[in-house]
């Protein structure tokens, strides 16, 4: 045997017989802080869960999804208004915000002197504007409705507004973060045919960034669906017919909860809980979408 | 890499002229009436001077060569032939890129007519995320070009290229599945496809292997009798099998800060360029002993 053969079997041994460096007790201690962590920070969401659910459950009915909400029956009070008045919400929010959002990333990614330095104010404001607190895009949006000439702010248009608003810095962020993973070479390929940069962006850049776009745009409108404080703001109150129209009263299902859970009447509050996990299911359904189009499109270059 | 393979090969040097594939071709001592022509151009990114002085003409129907180490400017030349460069931030030319005569840097000009009539095929193959067949139309398609019958024009694009046989079953399935050296080829036929006069070619062969290289030499050849070809290449023997004219660019770093200047060195035939050169430096680079 070698001297090499030699030294490597008494190391392997060594290494094996002896105690592992990862067992010591800082490490273990250490380990330890970690898992509780973990614990703490998931089971508080779990029995958050669980007792709403618990709390609910005597409500997991069809008049919770199809009734209007009720003084008399309070038994069978529904949250029609409240899911109808958020998928209007989310319809004109996207109406609004898609558009708007992807416009402005083509605009400061494909067509924007990246040295310039009116687009390096724009993008540290785009950074700072996805962390402002959603009730100041719902005074914004109070704001601009008056402007309009509207008294009643509480209507569709106004609720979208503030979420299009809210929801508006995201899909401009995630849009540029898929157009950005679109390889130069393709561009480069397409203005080597004497394509111009709408051409390449519209027919190249843009379809390749789709699954992208549709994934963050679809967080932003989950994020949008839970709120309530712009709507707070803007007034929205309780409703008990569907909404028909951008300029009809409407009444949202976060907003919805809200009211119900702070009456003091316990059939509202058990009817707020279940309310709470069909709010959860839509949200959770549409972050699945979102998952779902992501591992289906996306492509690697 | 250059300089390991050719201090192999280049101990014979002498018998290049014979293997040279057209050695029978009878060319003007230099391009006349040449296509393309650049005169005191220079290049600089920023305050960065990339290529200093090149005066070049590339002949009609002839295959030009340009060679040289790494950051000698042959890729920023080639790439100021179609304008390319503009799309570089900070980058900024001088002197004139001529072709027929006029200045494709002349005011009015606009880029993406250049663009039609000089092609470029690039380094890496990168096809469109598009099934073959929408990879060819796309040229025709933007550029508003008057076609007949687009099956026909994606047909003749893809038999000039010499890939019609291995992708005529699968048209409309995606150009990704195709292999590299195909793809380079699908390349080629997405730029013919345009009908252009030039086709500049980036180092193309730089990402394939041997045979799909000689596969698109071989095209390359073919494509002279229709096209006017300007190769950049690291590869000196893809310079002696397929161009008929070399240029031979070197790297000058500046005294004071450093930055490396290209320039033209020398330009000529092929066969007198890998046979016989009038510079010492063209000579120790074909002969490997730099770069």
């Amino acid at each position: 045997m070698s001297v090499a053969t030699q030294t490597a079997a008494a190391t392997v041994t060594a290494t094996l017989s002896g105690r592992s460096r990862d067992r010591n007790v800082a490490s273990l201690v250490f380990l330890g802080a970690l898992w509780f962590s973990l614990f703490f920070g998931v089971m508080v969401l779990v029995a958050l869960i669980i007792d709403t659910a618990i709390t609910g459950s005597p409500r997991f009915d069809l008049n919770l999804l199809t009734q209007y909400e009720s003084t008399i029956r309070k038994d069978e009070t529904g949250f029609r208004a409240g899911i109808l008045g958020s998928l209007w919400l989310m319809g004109v929010t996207a109406l609004m915000a898609i558009p708007l959002g992807i416009a402005a990333a083509i605009y400061l990614e494909e067509f924007a002197s990246k040295t310039s330095r009116f687009n390096r104010v724009v993008e540290i404001n785009l950074q700072n504007l996805a962390a402002v607190p959603s009730i100041i895009y719902g005074m914004l949006a109070v704001a601009i409705m008056g402007l309009l000439g509207y008294n009643y702010k509480g209507i569709v248009l106004g609720g979208a507004m503030a979420l299009a608003l809210l929801i508006l810095p995201v899909i401009v962020i995630t849009t540029r973060e898929a157009l950005r993973a679109v390889p130069d070479e393709i561009r480069q390929g397409s203005y080597a045919l004497g394509a111009t940069v709408w051409q390449t962006t519209w027919r190249n850049t843009l379809p390749s960034a789709v699954p992208g776009i549709a994934t963050g745009t679809i967080l932003g409108l989950s994020r949008a669906i839970g709120e309530a404080a712009p709507l707070l703001i803007l007034g929205l109150a309780t409703v008990r017919f569907d909404p028909t129209g951008v300029e009809s009263k409407v009444t949202a299902l976060p907003m919805q909860i809200y009211n119900l859970s702070s009456a003091p009447q316990l059939d509202f509050q058990v009817a707020a809980s279940a309310a709470i996990i069909v709010l959860l299911v839509m949200i959770l359904g549409m972050n699945a979408l979102a998952i779902f189009i992501r591992n289906k499109f996306q492509r690697s270059w | 890499m250059a300089s390991a393979t050719s201090s192999d090969t280049f101990p014979q040097m002498g018998s290049f002229g014979d293997v040279h594939m057209h050695a029978e071709r009878r060319l003007p001592d230099s391009p006349v009436n040449p296509v393309m022509e650049t005169r005191d151009l220079n290049v600089y990114y920023g305050d960065f001077h990339a290529v200093h002085d090149v005066n070049l003409a590339y002949g009609r129907h002839e295959i030009t060569a340009m060679i040289g180490p790494s950051g000698c400017g042959k890729s920023t030349v080639l790439r100021c032939l179609n304008r390319m460069n503009d799309l570089v931030a900070g980058a900024h030319v001088e002197g004139e890129v001529l072709y027929h005569g006029q200045d494709v840097y002349a005011k009015g000009v606009d880029p993406i007519a250049v663009r039609t009539q000089i092609g470029m095929v690039f380094q890496k193959p990168n096809p469109f995320p598009k099934s073959i067949y929408d990879n060819i139309a796309y040229g025709p398609r933007v550029t508003g070009m008057k076609v007949d019958n687009m099956d026909d024009l994606v047909e003749e694009a893809l038999r000039g290229a010499a890939l019609w046989d291995e992708v005529k079953d699968k048209l409309k399935q995606s150009a990704y599945g195709l292999s590299g050296g195909q793809q380079q080829r699908l390349c080629i036929a997405r730029t013919i496809a345009t009908k252009p006069d030039v086709i500049l070619m980036d180092e193309p062969c730089s990402a394939l292997d041997p045979i799909a290289t000689a596969r698109v030499e071989d095209l390359m050849l073919d494509l002279r009798n229709e096209y006017t070809i300007i190769v950049v290449t690291h590869n000196m023997q893809q310079a002696a099998r397929v161009s008929d004219r070399t240029a031979f660019f070197t790297a000058r770093p500046d005294e004071t800060t450093g930055n490396r200047t290209g320039l033209l060195v020398e330009y000529d035939l092929t066969s007198t360029i890998f046979s016989n050169p009038n510079d010492k430096r063209t000579e120790d680079y074909i002969s490997g002993r730099f770069g």
